[in-house]
This record gives C-alpha cells, structure tokens and sequence, in this order.
C-alpha cells in the first residue's frame, strides 16, 4: 500500500523544551498508527503539528504525496486530513446536527450563499445526517450540543469529522474521560472506521490501543524509542521500563 | 416550534402591524410628534439590526458602529451642500462610502481579537468623529444643516412626514428579511459557527476572515443607509452622529431587544428611545433608570426582549 502520511525529520520546541525531537513517521493508506507515551511526550504536539495548528521548526511533514509542512488548517483539512481534538472543540450553541452539517459544508465549495435556507439544503443535511446515524446520534440531531453527556461529545465529534470525507483521521485520545461502556462503544466505531479510513490515534487507553492498532509508536520526550507491530511493542524492554511497565503498575 | 403562534409569533406580527397602521392613529389623533419620534426610531432599529448581525449573529463586538451612520448621513449632507440634491446619487454614495469605511476598518480589526478588537473599532469611528469635526467646510463641530431633502422621482417626497415614514419602515422591513435570509444561509451558518468556535472552524477547513470581512461590510453598508435616512430626517448631520456614545446606544438596543434575534434589536429600540422620551420629561437623569433596567436584562434575561416572548434559540 502506498504510504498516505510521510512525517520526516520533524523538530518543535518550545524555548527549552524539545516537545518533538527529530521524529519520523510513516503510515501506509488504510492502516491504524497508534501513538503512545507518557504525559508530556509530546503527542498532542505532534497532532497539532500534523493538523497544522503549529508550524514546526524543522522537519517534512507530506500527505498524499504533498508537501503539507507549510500549509495552514483550512488547506489540510481539504486535502482530506482530518482532526479531532483531546479537548471537545464543538459549536455548543447551534444543534447536534448543525454541528455535523457544518462540517459538511466546510467541503461543499465556498460559502458565499446568502440567500438559501442552508437548514433546508438535502446536500448538506443528508450527508450530516447519516454521519450521525454512524456513531449512534441520529435520535438527538435536533438538540444543541450543550445537551450531550461528554461521551456523546466524542461521538459527535467523530461524526464531524466523518462528514468531511476525510482520507485520514486524526484522533487525539478519543477515550479520554469516558466510562468503561462508552469506551467499548468508541473502540467498536473505530474498528468499523479503520475499514476505510487512515487513523493516527493518539491514546492512554492500552486496552484500546493494543486492540485496535496495525502499528504502535512510542514516544518520551518527543523522541521515538520504538515503533512496531503491537506484539513487538509489547515485548519490547526498552518501552517496557519506559512506559508499560509502569503503566500497567498503575492499572493493577 | 412547531406552535407557530405562540406568543413571540404575536407579539411580532402585532409589532409588525402596529408600525404600518402607526400613521392611521396619528392621522386620526392629530399627534404628528408620534410620527417624528416613530420615524426616528424605525431609522435608529434598522442601525441595530444591521449591527445585530454582525455582534448577535457574527460575535463582533463592533464599538464604534455609529460611524457607518455618520458616514452616511454625510455622504448626503456633503453632497446635498455641494448643490447635488439627487437621491439617485447621494444614496448609493452614502452606500458606497460606508462599504469601503467597513472595508478598511473590517480588514484591519477583524486581524485582532476581543478587548483589541472592541477598541479597534471605536478608535476608528473616534478617528471619523475628529477629521468631521476638522472640516471646517462642512460646519466642522456644529454640523451641517440641509436644506433640500434627497430628491427622486414624483410622485415620491421624502419631505412629506408620511411618505418619508412609509419609505423608512420599508427599507426597515426589507433589512430584517435580508438579515433573516442571510443569517439562516450558508454564509450565516459560517459566520455563526465562527462566533461559536472560531478555532474549530478554521480546524475543520473555513477561512473565517473573508466571510467576518463580507459580514461586516454588509452591515457597514446597511448602517450608512440608516445613517443616509437620519440626515434626511433631522435635515442636518453633525460629528455627534458617531459619536461614541451613539455606538453604546446601538449596543444597548441589541442587547435589551435580544442578541441573535432577527427582529430583537427593534424591539430594542423600541423599548429604549419611548424610555428616553417619557423618562426624561420626568428626570434629566432619566439614565439613572435606564441603567438598573439594562443591568436586569443583562443578568436575568439574556434573550432581550425577543427572548422574553420565548424564543427558541436554536441559532
């Protein structure tokens, strides 16, 4: 399979801190790339690099065979690279589904239509709609977001971001904060999502992780200490004295 | 929603109604200073509702929108001074200014963001104030009175009291169904979008700043016709027109009448010019009472008005 994302040689520091330490990734098209560290190693950096919130001080970021390294947001997200975010970055105000439909005419061309009811417009409502039907929203379309419980904000985000038609998705820790239910939902929509899409999942849930991802990547102080096939993650010494060892302490 | 007459639905076309047949009652009473203050407040409403659009619907806490007023106001009374009474020019002049002041001030406050942005503007509407008052020309601080209203074609005479209501809440009526259309377009699902969660809309791929610019034009633009209807109303245009304290008024209608409500800020300027009218010929300190009212509006009813009748507020 062709690879999708090429991230080469990338650097981002924030005075002293090295956040991302000359850090290099590959992701084939259609595969699950699961990154993993402990807090502070630089994860959501990279997401936001990668989404092209921050610029990086060095380094190549391509995405389909595009130099992205130096275009903003609203470029990315049309070539088909798509961000949730750790923190619920919702319209909080405007209903479940204009949220999602908003999202939809973010791809529909540009939006200098000022006189049709864009709540009536099938081509932007349809789309949303069965978004939302996807990750189990359809009954509270008509709610403002503000309604939803937390894991229902997950679920709605991860409708936005399907509605964009995304080739690849960025997740950064969709299961952070949700209960152990809502977290086997979550891992059940995400294994239908990997059927067709690219994800880069950045999570601390290990249980998630290890059951969803084709390819682990560690990261501790923005630098990669290792990246393999799960099995190989696992038994790994080096990650295991930095990382799972510890974690696992935790979760027993 | 589904009650199509509810209460709100009633109040607003009893509003609606009231305004048109407003004339009927004056002609049957004889009370012609009714007509004046009416015509004054339907003028001053559609300011709040072209600034509604871009602080309800958009989030821009413009404070100095009042300059689009005096810009329009003097298009007319600069041109009407100059000996060019047509209406057919100094209209789309005063139209024309106010895009390309919105233009200029859109372009450079819209790059900053909340207190930068609030003082942005009213420095730029400040800046107009000075230079207006500086033309010695055009009467400098003292104004400029006009002596021959905008002219069109017969049978129309804005000089004819009724005539010049009529034509006022018409071009009233047609703002609200412009700004109604507008803001439930795609372009106003961007621009509320942008108000709720500008971040994310950027994230999620809009380019938020040309469509707040277009935004801001637009109600730039219907801000000097207002402006172009007040000159010809007070047959005389002066610094004060934008003042600072004139773009607060406009604040405070949107507000009392309900943020993001089509039709609220008239309700807004409604509410406070008939209390600046009754409540200073009780008390020269008629704010003293204006204040509490605005306080309790602000803290225990944060729909205006509009809200108050029972908006659902799905926007």
């Amino acid at each position: 399979m062709p690879d999708l994302l090429q991230v080469e040689n990338l650097a981002k520091r924030f005075g002293g801190i090295v956040a991302t330490d000359d850090l290099s990734i590959v992701i084939p098209e259609g595969q699950l790339h699961a990154v993993i560290g402990p807090n502070g190693a630089g994860k959501t950096t990279l997401i936001a690099q990668l989404s092209g919130q921050l610029t990086p001080d060095s380094g190549r970021i391509q995405f389909a065979g595009t130099d992205i390294t130096a275009l903003p947001m609203p470029a990315r997200s049309a070539l088909g690279l798509a961000r949730s975010f750790q923190i619920t970055s919702l319209f909080l105000d405007l209903s479940v589904l204009d949220n999602v439909a908003l999202a939809v005419q973010a791809h529909a061309g540009h939006s200098f239509h000022f006189w049709r009811d864009a709540r009536r417009e099938a081509e932007l409502r349809d789309p949303a709609r069965s978004a939302l039907e996807r990750v189990g929203l359809k009954l509270r379309e008509n709610l403002p977001a503000s309604a939803l419980s937390h894991g229902e904000h997950r679920q709605l985000e991860l409708a936005m971001a399907l509605a964009s038609k995304p080739r690849m998705l960025l997740l950064d820790e969709p299961m952070a904060g949700l209960g152990p239910e809502e977290s086997a939902r979550m891992v059940a929509m995400l294994r239908e999502l990997k059927k067709e899409l690219t994800i880069l999942l950045v999570e601390h849930d290990m249980e998630a992780v290890f059951a969803l991802a084709d390819r682990i990547t560690v990261l501790v102080y923005g630098r990669v200490i290792a990246s393999g096939k799960p099995e190989e993650i696992r038994s790994n010494a080096q990650v295991r004295d930095a990382y799972l060892g510890e974690q696992e302490a935790v979760h027993a | 929603m589904s009650d199509w007459l509810s209460a709100r639905t009633l109040a607003v076309i009893v509003l609606l109604a009231a305004l048109v047949l407003l004339p009927v009652y004056v002609e049957f009473t004889g009370n012609r200073f009714l007509l004046t203050l009416f015509t004054r407040i339907i003028i001053l409403a559609l300011a709040a509702v072209s600034l509604n659009l871009i602080l309800g619907f958009g989030g821009m806490m413009s404070f100095g929108h009042a300059v689009y007023l005096g810009i329009g106001g003097y298009s007319v009374g600069m041109l009407a001074h100059e000996g060019i009474y047509s209406g057919f020019v100094q209209w789309p002049v005063a139209l024309a200014m106010s895009a390309l002041f919105a233009l200029v001030i859109g372009a450079l406050s819209l790059r900053t963001r909340g207190v930068y942005f609030i003082m942005i503007t009213l420095a730029f509407a400040q800046m107009a104030y000075y230079v207006v008052a500086g033309l010695a020309r055009y009467g400098g601080d003292d104004g400029l009175t006009i002596y021959k209203r905008s002219q069109f074609f017969e049978p129309i005479n804005l000089s004819n009291k009724t005539q010049f209501y009529y034509i006022c809440l018409a071009l009233l009526y047609a703002s609200i169904y412009l700004v109604w259309r507008i803001v439930n377009s795609r372009f106003g699902m961007v621009i509320q979008g942008s108000r709720s969660n500008e971040t994310r809309m950027r994230a999620i791929g809009f380019p938020t700043f040309r469509y707040k610019l277009t935004c801001f034009v637009i109600a730039g633009i219907l801000c000097g016709l207002s402006g172009a209807l007040l000159a010809n109303h007070t047959d005389f245009v002066s610094p004060a027109m934008m003042y600072w304290t004139r773009s607060g008024d406009l604040i405070i209608m949107v507000v009392l009448g309900g943020m993001g409500s089509v039709i609220g800020p008239v309700f807004g300027a409604i509410m406070l010019l008939v209390l600046e009218e009754t409540l200073s010929g009780i008390t020269e300190y008629w704010q003293i009472i204006l204040g509490p009212l605005l306080l309790l509006v602000v803290l225990f009813a944060r729909g205006g008005i509009d809200g108050l009748l029972g908006k659902v507020r799905h926007a």
